[in-house]
This record gives C-alpha cells, structure tokens and sequence, in this order.
C-alpha cells in the first residue's frame, strides 16, 4: 500500500475506535449531554469522567508520542502551536456552546449516530455542514 | 432523568483518548471531529481528503453495532427538529469560527495544556451550561 492508504487505514480505525468510544461513553445520548449541562437542575456529571478517561489517556500518550521526531505514516506532526488567542476563537467557542446547549449534540456523536437513519440527526449533521459552508465562503484563502 | 453512569463514562472516554492518540502516533494528526468533517467535506486540498473521509467512515460504522445490540447508547435528541437545525448551524459556524469542538480543543487541546483549547473549551462548556439553564427558565424542561 502507499503510504496515503496506510494513512487512510489508520484513520478508518481511529474513526472506528473514537465512535465506539462515544457509544460507550454515553455521549451519542444528547439527553445525557443535556443533563450534563444542566447544572442548575437534574445534574448528570458523567460527562466529566468522559473527559477525564479521554484526557486521562491522551495526556500522557500525547508526551509519549512526541518524543518521536515525527510520527510513524508521515513526516512530521500536524499540531498547531503559537496561535494567538483571539476574538475569533471565543466568539466561534460561544456559538458552537449555545448550540450544543440547544441540541444536545457536538460533532462527533451527531456523525455517530447518523447510524441510526433519523431524520432529526441527520438534520442537525446537514445544518451543521451548512454553517461549515457558511465560514469557509467567508474566509477566503484559508486551507480547509 | 437520566442515570449517572461513571465507569462507562471512564471507559468510553479512554476509548477516545485512545483513538486520539492512535491518530497523533501513525499520522501526527490532531483527532478534532470538527476540522476534520471540514477538511474531508470541504478542502481545497485534495490529498488531504481520503484520511479524512475513512475517519468519518469509521464513526458512522461504529454507530452501526450500537443500533443493531444497543440502541439505547444511540439517543435522540428531546428538542424539536426546527431547534436541532439552529443548532447544527450554530455548531458548524462555531465550530469552525473557534477552529475545534469538544474532540480539537476538548480532548486533544486539553490534554497537550494548550492555552487556546484550555480557553475554548471553558467558552463552550460554559455557554452551553447557560443556554440549558435559559432553556428551563423560558421553554421549561431541560432534559
């Protein structure tokens, strides 16, 4: 295989790892989300051992990994560093929280779960491509 | 109401630092769900489509066993469709403005300390933890 179908390969099973992590979790429920954020009424904290068991990994991994010279399919790493902290940034944090807030669902387990042919899912998933849309037409020149 | 599951919770989310850290090792890629449905719908870059898309393959498969033997761990949403597609908009404006969701800067930025993902994710956890509360107050019912 060329070192692009290695790539591609690797990433089928992350993406299938990462999936199987959500259903698990209890994050492809966006009630249980909706419970998590709710902490003005009937509180659900699992959330927080979601991110803690994913951190809780990925923090030491992540060291691991880097004292690599560059990974094992490509050249070097892909991570961004320097970039200031700006109006953007928080203004895109604000609004993606006000509509994970609505719908109980963030990227990953809305694409999870269009598994299950709903019509409400794949609503949101075709929204959310349209704003993905809306900020590319808007940002010429930038690379995604 | 729903029930406090912690242990899987713990092992659902090492699952995906798991998988993040699979991606970071092999391809030194960042395992953001956000930029990467972007860059596999959307790139101007045509060679940094495949991975992209095999990703999006992979979490699609993986509901797929969730439906067929557990079809409670695959939810649906108590909002109304019209309120679910606000909310896809602005979770892919948001997403893409702010340059990560709760994988990108969640996960993966927190997890490397970084000041922007630590910023970004107090944002979003914040002002989703404020929309439900208005939610209560002004539709009623949170979840």
């Amino acid at each position: 295989m060329s070192p692009s179908r290695h790539r591609s390969a690797l990433a089928l099973a992350a993406g299938l790892l990462f999936g199987v992590g959500l259903g698990v979790s209890g994050m492809a429920q966006p009630g249980k989300v909706l419970g998590f954020l709710d902490v003005a009424g009937d509180w659900d904290p699992t959330l927080l051992f979601v991110m803690g068991g994913a951190v809780g990994v990925h923090f030491w991994a992540y060291r691991w990994v880097r004292r690599r010279s560059a990974p094992r399919l490509d050249e070097r790493f892909f991570v961004p560093a320097g970039t200031p902290i700006d109006v953007r940034l928080g203004l895109g944090a604000v609004l993606f929280g006000v509509g994970w807030g609505i719908g109980g669902y963030c990227p990953g387990p809305a694409i999870v779960s269009l598994a299950s042919l709903s019509v409400p899912v794949a609503v949101f998933v075709a929204a959310m491509l349209g704003g993905m849309l809306l900020v590319r037409g808007l940002s010429p020149g930038s690379s995604d | 109401m729903h029930d406090f599951t912690p242990y899987r919770g713990l092992f659902g989310g090492a699952l995906i630092g798991l998988a993040a850290s699979l991606l970071l090792l092999g391809s030194g890629r960042i395992a953001g769900v956000s930029g990467i449905t972007a860059g596999a719908l959307f790139s101007r870059d045509a060679e940094g489509r495949p991975w992209r898309r095999a990703f999006l393959v992979g979490l699609v498969a993986a509901g797929v066993p969730f439906v067929l033997f557990a079809p409670e761990a695959i939810g649906a949403s108590p909002r109304p469709m019209i309120w679910l597609a606000i909310s896809g908009l602005l979770v892919g404006v948001g997403t893409r403005l702010g340059s990560g969701c709760t994988s990108g800067h969640g996960v993966c930025g927190v997890s490397r300390l970084s000041p922007r993902s630590l910023v970004a994710t107090a944002l979003f956890v914040g002002t989703g933890m404020l929309t439900v509360a208005l939610w209560r107050v002004f539709v009623g019912g949170a979840s």
